[in-house]
């Protein structure tokens, strides 16, 4: 079976801009055209997505009418990791050869509001106030922090080095460094994370070109090879958003199915890994997310972060481009967004944030409601 | 935080028909146990979640547990779908692990934050609701620390022995 590389990366910068989210997306995809020395003519099959501005498949008006098979991924969070897994699925069955991936998104200030409904709860959930992701994230780490011994302090470690990775980071959205006295002393929004210990809604665009290893020499001598691509809905038991309950008896995360998976499709352990993208959605998830994926036992993060073990210069660097926290969360974007920083890391075209150690393999998590996870192991 | 002082009116209408028993002289949250699996959840639900089975029967959760995780609600929530009074006051939310059954999200009343505490042992209560979109009387389900003050039902005449101690 036919191997998949990425051979072209591109991004609109994160952030808040004055044009639409789809436009972002046409700027991010032809500026990965660019980076693989390609044509949109070249592109043989398209999988795009936003969750708030619009059909991507409608941006072949704008990047060419070739004709090419494009087909719009709508999955909530794990958006752009859907339509990444559809692109290394229709090159694996050898539908094409040459496939891009796009996302893109434009959510104003606060946007998110989920109705009920629309999660298949009754109205009394919203009407009474409970339906906030917020307060999950919230009850999430405040019940890991009681079993497991992670402290406040650590929180405000991740948040810090978020957002100094953010500032090292041309295409970031929160380029200011904070202390961690910031971070711990900032509006309390849902015990024990505040204000500055939580991503914000925001915008941005990341477009991919994937090619059959057979072909991939044609656009780069320098394919990163996608070794793993992987969904994974929520098991019975697992801690997820919007429940208003949760089984007695306790599950597992999406997440530790998905990591699991995608190692083994891979073939590579956690260990082997020189950088990590996790979803740091608020700085509690980017601690737990480490144990679910498997680089860390449960409750071994709080010396792990407190080591620097984390950091640019650290054994195993985490969110180097500054994660959701220092980028804001485009939902459709967001999950492409650690691909493309994997593919730089990989590169060492990093500057100010690339890793210290070598980078011959990486690995990127993406989580959303109501359970969902994608993962990816890449490598060169 | 909210501290119950306030009086529950046993002709207020329930948020949601079909969410707990009232009114009634005990309340009681109403689940649903699968026929196969025993599997216990809330609200009511018509398949299993565990064993995937399609059969389930109703069944009146435990009105007392412990206090499992907790957060506070610090900012109003938006509108729609919230529907919570226009002058906010920040309120405690967290699941309560009702042993051997479920455990239940629900909003906290009748502790603060100082004293709040995941495993203390907390019961179900029933309070007013004051909506934003209506002045009909409602009430919405609750829990509260085991030890606190419970709130005074006030009953129409038929009843008036029913008062909280
Ligand atoms: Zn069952």
């Amino acid at each position: 079976m036919s191997d998949v590389a990425i051979v072209g990366v591109g991004m609109h910068p994160f952030g808040r801009h004055d044009i639409s989210g789809m436009e972002q997306g046409a700027f991010a995809a032809r500026a990965a055209l660019a980076d693989a020395g390609a044509q949109w003519s070249d592109v043989q099959y398209a999988f795009g997505g936003s969750a708030a501005a619009g059909n991507a498949d409608t941006l072949v008006s704008t990047l060419g009418l070739t004709g090419v098979p494009f087909i719009n991924v709508s999955n909530g969070c794990a958006t752009g990791g859907s339509a990444l897994i559809s692109a290394y699925n229709a090159i694996k069955a050898g539908a094409a050869d040459v496939v891009m991936v796009i996302g893109f998104d434009k959510h104003p200030r606060g946007a998110f509001d989920p109705q009920p409904s629309d999660y298949g709860i009754g109205d009394w959930y919203g009407q009474t106030g409970m339906m906030l992701t917020t307060q999950f994230f919230g009850m999430k780490i405040q019940r890991y922090m009681h079993e497991f011994g992670i402290t406040r302090e650590t929180l405000a470690k991740v948040a810090a080095k978020a957002f100094h990775n953010g500032s090292l980071n041309p295409n970031a959205w929160r380029r200011a460094p904070m202390t961690e006295e910031q971070i711990l002393e900032s509006t309390m929004i849902a015990n024990p994370l505040t204000q500055y210990m939580f991503c914000s809604p925001g915008e941005g665009g990341v477009g991919l070109v994937l090619a059959n290893t057979d072909v991939a020499s044609k656009f780069t001598d320098k394919p990163v090879l996608l070794r793993s691509a992987v969904l994974r809905s929520r098991p019975f038991g697992s801690f997820e958003v919007f429940n208003p309950s949760l089984a007695d008896q306790r599950g597992n995360s999406p997440s530790v199915a998905a990591a699991k998976a995608a190692f083994e499709q891979a073939g590579v352990g956690p260990d082997e890994v020189d950088v990590v993208q996790v979803q740091d959605t608020e700085s509690g998830a980017e601690v737990m997310h480490l144990a679910e994926c498997g680089f860390i036992e449960d409750g071994g993060q709080e010396d792990l972060i407190r080591s620097g073990a984390t950091q640019l210069d650290g054994s195993l660097p985490v969110n180097t481009d500054g994660g959701c926290l220092a980028n804001g969360e485009p939902i459709g974007a967001s999950g492409l967004r650690q691909v493309y920083e994997s593919v730089v890391q990989l590169r060492r075209q990093g500057g100010a944030r690339q890793v210290k150690n070598e980078v011959k393999t990486a690995f990127t998590h993406v989580y959303g409601a109501p359970g969902i996870s994608a993962c990816t192991v890449l490598s060169v | 935080m909210t501290v119950l002082t306030e009086t529950v009116d046993t002709t207020a209408r329930a948020i949601e028909a079909g969410l707990f028993t009232w009114p009634a002289e005990q309340p009681r949250l109403i689940g649903s146990r699968c026929k196969a699996c025993g599997l216990v959840t809330f609200p009511s639900t018509s398949g299993c979640s565990r064993c995937t089975a399609d059969d389930t029967e109703q069944y009146l959760l435990a009105t007392t547990g412990e206090l499992w995780t907790w957060t506070v609600q610090g900012f109003r929530p938006k509108s729609p779908p919230y529907e919570g009074p226009v002058d906010f006051t920040p309120y405690l939310v967290g699941y309560v692990a009702l042993p051997g059954e479920v455990k239940v999200e629900t909003l906290i009343v009748g502790v603060g934050l100082d004293d709040v505490k995941i495993g203390m042992p907390m019961e179900l209560v029933i309070v007013p609701f004051h909506s934003s979109v209506t002045d009909d009387a409602l009430v919405t389900f609750a829990f509260q620390p085991v030890s606190a003050a419970r709130p005074a039902v006030f009953t129409t005449a038929a009843n008036p022995s029913n008062t909280g101690a």
